[in-house]
């Protein structure tokens, strides 16, 4: 078709106003369906990460800035465990949130990876099936490791050529288990000051335990970011 | 036949990645392994098609100075479309082929096809070209992702061979990609031309 300056107009509003008009109506069709999808995947990673329970109550904290959800499973009356949809801003590709549950004693049942954008086939081996990072923490207390990788000088293991994926997994899943201490009221504040409770010697131990975790953890990222200028991937 | 070999062209004489060497970004990004490289495959062939077969019915309405603009806006829209029925209906599809599906906008095999082929065909050949050409890109992404797989993390389909820790990572990462490509497109042009 010849081109006019008034067919080009006319023609680009017509296409982009219909165009408009179908994503927006698509749009109206789809949101309650992909607000309900999600709120699925939500309560079925709950379900995942916990063992069977009744009914949950859920509120939410903010650790170190970032909005973290606890999930209080019961069953029969009687705590069965949390789970806790926490997140890290650090990875290579920008936010991971996770679901961890954890028992009533601390230990970590399983861990669902919710959200990532990490690199395929490298940093995405966190969502396999007993892949490394959930093996070197399966039924294990964070306040009894160093919750670090074993490049930094810790207990845990890192998955090949992806260190930074890896770090930042286990540092959502560290802060799944301060909200943990919080929730479970084994620790009275969110950051860590010290907590003079009812449960002052536990407290105390964890806070110590948190406090040497995150002064090794401050040296280590001195030698991570080396590392990383030597040719390390992800 | 003459409909027939408007598919296998775009498999074989057109092939988008080996011959035409279209749409290098999505290529060379996500085939790490043959999954991946399948699902983005998928997912082209299903937005060429569809726009192809609009941009086939609406191409004489459309004055040829702002041709290219209108096809985007087809193309865009249609991403969109589908990357929001997918969320809502197939969550778990979404989940696995969701980061590949924005990416189909800039591909420029999409674009290619509109201007080389559905712009001046009938809308029952646009589609069949879509086909064709969808396959193709899929094919070629699957071999990638395959080879880069088994070399890179010695698995196929995700299926590991248990040795892993042998193999040359430098394959998944992004120098492997140029390399697997590389010989690849030799290997295929060898073939194709015989």
């Amino acid at each position: 078709m010849k081109s006019t300056l008034f067919n080009m107009v006319a023609v680009l509003f017509a296409v982009t106003l219909i165009a408009s008009a179908g994503v927006g109506a698509v749009n109206m069709l789809t949101a309650d369906a992909i607000a309900e999808a999600k709120a699925l995947a939500t309560t079925a990673a709950v379900k995942n990460v916990l063992p069977e329970f009744d009914t949950t109550e859920d509120w939410e904290q903010t650790i170190d800035d970032m909005p973290i959800k606890v999930y209080k499973a019961i069953a029969a009356d009687a705590v069965v465990g949390y789970a806790i949809e926490s997140m890290t801003k650090n990875g290579f590709g920008g936010a991971i949130r996770l679901m961890v549950g954890f028992s009533t004693e601390g230990k970590i049942l399983n861990v669902n990876v919710l959200e990532q954008k990490e690199t395929p086939g490298l940093g995405t081996k966190m969502c396999d099936e007993g892949n490394v990072l959930f093996a070197s923490i399966k039924d294990q207390d964070p306040a009894q490791m160093q919750f670090f990788v074993k490049k930094d000088g810790g207990d845990l293991d890192a998955l090949t050529a992806a260190t930074i994926s890896s770090r930042a997994y286990y540092e959502a899943v560290k802060r799944a288990h301060e909200a943990f201490l919080v929730a479970s009221g084994a620790k009275a504040t969110a950051d860590g000051v010290s907590g003079a409770t009812a449960t002052a010697d536990a407290a105390a131990t964890t806070d110590a335990a948190v406090a040497t975790d995150e002064a090794a953890t401050a040296e280590e990222n001195v030698e991570g970011a080396e590392a990383q200028k030597g040719g390390e991937n992800e | 036949m003459n409909k027939l070999k408007i598919i296998t062209d775009g498999i074989l004489k057109n092939n988008p990645t080996f011959v035409l060497v279209l749409g290098m970004c999505p290529t060379l990004g996500t085939t790490t392994s043959a999954m991946n490289g399948m699902g983005m495959g998928v997912a082209t062939m299903a937005v060429l098609i569809m726009s192809n077969l609009v941009i086939s019915l609406i191409k004489n309405f459309i004055p040829d100075k702002v041709r290219i603009p209108a096809f985007i806006v087809v193309i865009a829209s249609f991403v969109t479309i589908i990357e929001m029925l997918m969320q809502a209906y197939v969550p778990s599809l979404y989940a696995s082929l969701g980061v590949f599906i924005p990416l189909i906008v800039v591909n420029c095999i999409i674009l290619g096809r509109a201007e080389a082929f559905a712009s001046k065909n009938g809308a029952f050949d646009s589609v069949l070209d879509g086909i064709g050409i969808g396959l193709g890109f899929t094919i070629a992404l699957t071999i990638i992702g395959a080879v880069r797989e088994l070399l890179g993390s010695g698995a196929i389909f995700g299926y590991s061979f248990g040795v892993a820790d042998y193999m040359p990572l430098v394959f998944v990462l992004a120098p492997g990609a140029f390399l697997v490509l590389g010989y690849l497109m030799v290997l295929f042009n060898k073939i194709a031309k015989r």
